[in-house]
């Protein structure tokens, strides 16, 4: 790095634009060959560094090759052996530097023992889990536990599409644009991901204390008394019966969530925002699964897309007169 | 001296350049790990209907234990994957069927099972490894794509039946046979990846597979052609 001279103000560690340059003053000479220097990052110091090894190698092999092929073959076959081991040299350090790369790119990005803690759980839990998940806690006056596991919520959300699967079909959904395993693994992960993302970005605003880990986790419970639900009354349709299982199992376990959040939770107007917003996503997602894919609603959404209703029948009918403009008019 | 300088003298460019070891002139015979692996390797001269019924005698034997699920380590040790391909292709080849004339989407499309087939696998495989798998990746993926043959005899079955008769008979028929052949693959499944599992964790290695082949097993039910 340059050099800085004690008059200057200048605070750059290269120096600067200092006035020394012109003048010769008290500072040093600056090294104007280390001034476009990579000192930001050892990283490119070290891509430098293999750069230039392997370029000479790369000389020294052709330096070899060069001098080989001025030698007389037949005297020394040592030579051309020299040469196909330096060849067969270079080639495997490139190799071995290539392997060491991926290797490490794959053990930082594709490490799958990142997730590994959040999948240590053992069934007893998980069943303990998921009756507690339509258990609304009573006590909001300190945080309450909520355990940081994923494998409980990932196994609802397949199984959420696994029924949501079965709901498209016994109502003869057809879907035109997509697929229907598509549309219901985009539905279920979409809800999860995003809705949890959402409350905790609202968390975020009003301080509240989840961690996203956590809230994944408190929505992924929650789908339980979803699945059981769209379980029951997929098969049985029967208004009234979806209506009371709503209410009573749908609202189970929001309360279990809406209490946890509360306990984290401080202020009036936090709470009322969080636990609001959190209840009617929930609420309105079981309505919305109930009755997206329900055998009543295929006739209505039918007559509401107009392009795709079936021909109209032609049907003869007698004109007494048409009048062709103004002028003109004729009688049939 | 000037042979000796003549000798040196194609070296000379070299003095720079580090060479680790110097080369030798001779025989080397280096001890042979076992004769049985370098035949095995020298496959290249024989012919191509050799190596084609190797490779299916290989796929058929493994078929045959999948049929006749007992703890034996024949699927986890020499695993291939072109069983599951095989069979993964047949299933979206049957479950595709008439849907291609239709306007509307009457089943499933090839590409959907093939995905369904083959990230439900890849899932299962990620989840039986974090909790703590013992198998490799690619067993835990052979292992799971041939015990779908159960399934895709089933499917064989319901076309034959959907061809012959239809309405309730139609279906209970259906039903059963699919019941029968999804509960046969979760059994043969268990069966050779429990072993990798600690024992207080099968239950939960167990459901997703369950929950794959419960998927797989509806797409077959609700086929019309």
């Amino acid at each position: 790095a340059g050099n800085m001279s004690a008059g200057s103000r200048n605070t750059e560690p290269w120096g600067g634009f200092d006035d020394n340059l012109i003048q010769g003053g008290s500072s040093a000479v600056i090294d104007m060959e280390n001034m476009d220097d990579t000192s930001g990052s050892s990283f490119e110091d070290v891509g430098e560094m293999h750069q230039r090894m392997k370029e000479e190698e790369e000389v020294s092999a052709e330096a070899a090759a060069a001098e080989d092929d001025g030698a007389d073959d037949g005297e020394f076959l040592g030579m051309k052996g020299l040469k196909g081991q330096l060849g067969r040299q270079v080639a495997d350090e490139v190799w071995q530097a290539g392997k060491r790369q991926a290797s490490k790119a794959f053990n930082l990005y594709a490490n799958i023992d990142i997730l590994r803690p959040y999948f240590d759980v053992e069934p007893s839990q998980v069943r303990s889990r998921l009756m507690e998940s339509m258990i609304p806690v009573r006590m909001i006056s300190f945080p309450q536990k909520v355990a940081g596991e994923l494998y409980g919520p990932l196994m609802l959300v397949f199984t959420l599409v696994a029924i949501l699967l079965h709901g498209m079909k016994t109502s003869g959904t057809v879907i035109r644009e997509g697929t229907l395993m598509g549309t219901a693994i985009g539905t279920c992960f979409g809800y999860w991901l995003g809705v949890s993302s959402f409350i905790y970005f609202l968390a975020y605003l009003v301080n509240a204390q989840i961690t996203m880990l956590q809230m994944l986790s408190l929505l992924g419970y929650g789908l339980f008394g979803h699945c059981v639900v769209l379980l029951v009354t997929y098969n049985i349709h029967f208004h009234l019966l979806f209506y009371a299982m709503w209410l009573l199992i749908g609202g189970l376990s929001t309360l279990r969530m809406v209490a946890v959040l509360l306990s984290r939770t401080v202020g009036q107007t936090p709470r009322l925002l969080l636990c609001g917003m959190l209840a009617l996503l929930h609420m309105s997602f079981l309505l919305y699964l109930h009755f997206s894919y329900h055998q009543i609603l295929e006739g209505l959404l039918d007559s509401l897309e107009g392009h795709n209703m079936a021909p109209i029948q032609r049907v003869v009918r007698d004109v007494p007169e048409v009048t062709l403009n103004a002028t003109r008019s004729i009688t049939l | 001296m000037t042979s000796a300088e003549e000798a040196s003298r194609p070296f000379a460019g070299l003095s720079d350049v580090s060479i680790p070891d110097i080369p030798v002139e001779g025989d080397i015979s280096l001890p042979v790990a076992s004769s049985a692996r370098d035949d095995e390797f020298s496959t290249l001269d024989e012919p191509v209907k050799e190596t084609i019924l190797r490779d299916l005698r290989a796929v058929a034997n493994k078929f045959v234990h999948v049929l006749y699920p007992k703890r034996s380590s024949v699927l986890l040790r020499d695993w291939d994957l072109w069983g599951p391909l095989l069979l993964c292709v047949t299933l979206a080849l049957l479950l595709q069927g008439g849907a291609a004339d239709s306007n509307d989407q009457g089943g499933p499309q090839f590409a959907e099972v093939f995905v369904i087939i083959w990230f439900g696998s890849i899932i299962i495989t990620l989840n039986s490894k974090l909790l703590g798998g013992t198998l490799s990746f690619f067993q835990s993926l052979c292992v799971l794509g041939y015990c779908i043959m159960p399934l895709t005899v089933a499917m064989v079955v319901c076309r034959i039946v959907l061809y012959t008769a239809s309405g309730k008979v139609s279906f209970a028929v259906r039903l059963v046979v699919v019941t029968a052949s999804f509960g046969w693959s979760t059994f043969a499944s268990t069966a050779f990846l429990a072993d990798s599992q600690p024992s207080n964790r099968r239950g939960l290695v167990v459901y997703p597979v369950f929950l794959f082949y419960f998927v797989i097993g509806w797409m077959i039910l609700t086929f019309s052609p």
